[in-house]
């Protein structure tokens, strides 16, 4: 079996917190990723799901270079990316692009949308400036734009534009993997259902694969078969589409589906809602054993004082997928699948 | 039932700019009972917000005018106000909470000091007997220890405990009216949750009526008894959720549920989106502002405003309107099992 495109073996990100002093010794460590591993094959899509401070923001800066590991590995194809020299990794990074969240911010105000498209060629030295331009309208194509507009700055198309414009950049240099950190949530939910579709007919026509990073489930669901659920630095379920939203195992996934609003009243009134008991604990002071147990709405089952000692492993559940929970390592055999 | 706690009636607001003069709000007319939650539906730029910041007399001015219409409130028309009077109203009979509870909190103030503020400006409290009225507020919406909480200061909160103390502050005077604008955006779903279960709670013991402003149809499903949808300044579509919901008599509003992903259903399919951008209040088509994107629309959608209109649907609950020529050719294909849009 070939590598699988993107692999994160045991992925981890410690940030230094509370220094005593400015060159003092960190008074702890903030583990914002917390080992995560999970692969990604060719033409792929895998949504990694969260809160805010979840870590997933942090993984995915981390496999684009932004961010540099505290220990782990991230594998391009089977090469690790973090061992690579400065040289290698830049020839290997154009092969993962990004799409960032605010249409308005990752667009230079000063540059012709030409200039912001070529940009990325001119960098990796691809091209004469002519067949730039050419590319660069061909890309505003691609993305239901009129080519036509090249000259245009980002202040003259609206959010939803400016994101076909940012989808138009990450593709420019014909990238194998996309991520995509909340590429709708700024924008107007008629605009959002554009952006998806775009997504969805992109990736079938140029064979990507996609990490997309979103905190909305739905959204999600519509571009990824696969799911990662993290809480708290780690993953905490893990499994392809049909299972994690038909059959969730772990109690923060299950809680986490039933606060998605539905756009149905007589379903949205009718239903059950786990609302879950206070906020998500600090990273600075995680809670010992099972993250999740302060918070977990089945923490008086059986398995209670197992929780509140031992952190679960993330392991192979049966049904297709993984999940860390000590109250749902049950064999295979009783699932409801 | 009797006279409505807000009644708005015929409500426009200009904004005069270098580009020209806009209205961000054009002829909006509602009303809310007590007790009663209305959603007040759009997306950026639909005037949903500016409606709410007039009536509470919050319209930046220049460049905003209310050019016409009438607040009543409390037998008195808060748009004639006197500034001081309107002060007096604003935080004490209306409260209103926004989107981001970091930015509408003052970071140099504890959050007794905040709150304490209320309670001395509208009714003079002395500082000893403020703290244990804020004390008790907090604990009203849930916060655990509120003793301890009086003392911090907003970075050290939670973004869920923040709105929580939004709201204590809001609900202290036990307003008759509370505006939401987007209350939950900025939280995450399990605190949205969490906030919503408050709201509603609060709401059936002490029926205040809330003005609920938000451009997600998953929060109104599941909160508000009746929606406005606005598109553009204007109204465009009122209902009961319910009837709303299942069965849209706006495109703009049939396009707008159709085009939220869902946790059910294909997900391969290719959502059905509304085509084209959000309208610019600065060049807006002379006919209907949703004709450009509209599936349906004819010659006459593009020579003249269409008026919003009651629609006779006798399955609804009260009078529905739709501000469409072919809301009744949409009633009646509802009313046809399998053939609505």
């Amino acid at each position: 079996m070939s590598a699988p495109l993107l692999e994160l073996r045991d992925l981890r990100k410690h940030f230094p917190a509370g220094r005593a002093g400015l060159f003092g010794r960190p008074a702890g460590w903030l583990r914002a990723v917390d080992g995560v591993s999970f692969a990604l094959e060719r033409g792929g899509g895998l949504g990694l799901v969260g809160e805010s401070g979840c870590g997933k923001s942090t993984t995915a800066r981390m496999i684009v270079g932004l961010e540099r590991p505290t220990s782990g590995a991230v594998l391009l194809d089977g090469t690790d990316l973090t061992s690579l020299s400065r040289r290698d990794w830049i020839a290997q990074r154009r092969r993962v692009q990004m799409i960032f969240q605010d249409p308005y911010a990752s667009l230079d105000p000063r540059q012709t949308v030409a200039s912001i498209l070529a940009e990325p060629l001119r960098i990796h030295s691809l091209g004469k400036p002519r067949e730039r331009k050419l590319r660069a309208m061909a890309l505003l194509d691609a993305v239901g734009l009129n080519p036509r507009h090249v000259q245009r700055y980002p202040h003259e198309f609206s959010g939803g534009q400016r994101q076909r414009i940012g989808i138009a950049r990450a593709l420019a240099l014909e990238p194998e993997l996309l991520i995509c950190d909340e590429p709708v949530s700024a924008l107007d939910v008629s605009i959002q259902a554009q952006i998806i579709n775009l997504l969805a007919e992109l990736r079938e026509r140029f064979g990507l694969a996609y990490l997309l990073i979103a905190h909305d489930l739905a959204v999600v669901r519509h571009i990824c078969e696969r799911v990662a659920v993290m809480y708290l630095g780690r993953v905490v379920e893990l499994g392809p589409r049909e299972r994690i939203f038909g059959a969730p195992r772990h109690p923060y996934t299950r809680a986490l589906l039933s606060a998605v609003p539905i756009a149905d009243p007589a379903r949205e009134r009718a239903r059950a809602r786990i609302v879950l008991e206070g906020d998500v604990p600090s990273p600075h002071a995680p809670p010992p054993g099972c993250a999740f147990h302060p918070r977990c709405p089945e923490r008086g089952r059986v398995a209670g004082e197992r929780c509140r000692r031992e952190a679960p492993i993330l392991r192979a559940g049966g049904a297709g997928g993984e999940w860390a929970c000590h109250l749902e390592e049950r064999p295979a055999a009783v699932d409801r699948e | 039932m009797g006279a409505p706690v807000l009644d708005v009636r015929d409500l426009t607001v200009r904004f005069d700019t270098r580009q020209g003069s806009v209205r961000a709000v054009e002829r909006v007319s509602f009303a809310l009972e007590q007790g009663e939650t209305l959603g007040l539906v759009g997306e950026s730029g639909s005037g949903k917000t500016v409606t709410s910041l007039a009536v509470m007399g919050l319209i930046p001015s220049p460049p905003g005018v209310v050019e016409s219409g009438q607040a009543w409130f409390g037998g008195r028309d808060l748009l004639r106000l006197a500034p001081a009077q309107l002060r007096a109203v604003r935080g004490d009979r209306i409260a209103m909470i926004f989107q981001d509870p970091m930015t509408s909190l003052n970071p140099l103030l504890t959050v007794e000091r905040q709150l304490s503020e209320v309670l001395e400006v509208h009714r003079g409290l002395a500082r000893r007997a403020a703290r244990a009225l804020c004390a008790k507020g907090l604990g009203d919406v849930g916060i655990p220890d509120p003793e301890a909480r009086l003392d911090a200061y907003p970075h050290e909160l939670s973004g869920g405990l923040r709105q929580r103390v939004m709201i204590a502050m809001a609900l202290l005077l036990d307003p008759a009216l509370l505006i939401a604008d987007e209350p939950t955006t900025a939280l995450d779903v399990t605190i949205q949750a969490q906030i919503l279960e408050l709201m509603a709670d609060l709401q059936a013991r002490r029926g205040t009526a809330i003005l609920l402003i938000t451009h997600d149809l998953g929060v109104i499903a599941g909160t508000a008894g009746r929606v406005h949808v606005m598109y553009a300044g204007r109204l465009v579509e009122t209902a009961d959720t319910s009837s709303l919901y299942a069965r849209p008599l706006h495109p703009y509003t049939s396009g707008l549920l159709a085009s939220v992903p869902g946790l059910e259903g294909d997900p391969r399919a290719p959502l059905r989106s509304i085509a084209g951008q959000p309208p610019d209040l600065c060049e807006l088509p002379p006919g209907c502002a949703f004709a450009p994107r509209c599936e349906l629309v004819r010659a006459e959608c593009r020579a003249g405003v269409p008026a919003l209109l009651e629609i006779d649907d006798p399955a609804a609950r009260g009078a529905r309107r739709a501000a469409c020529v072919e809301a009744e050719r949409l009633l009646a294909r509802h009313a046809v099992p399998g053939s609505a849009p």
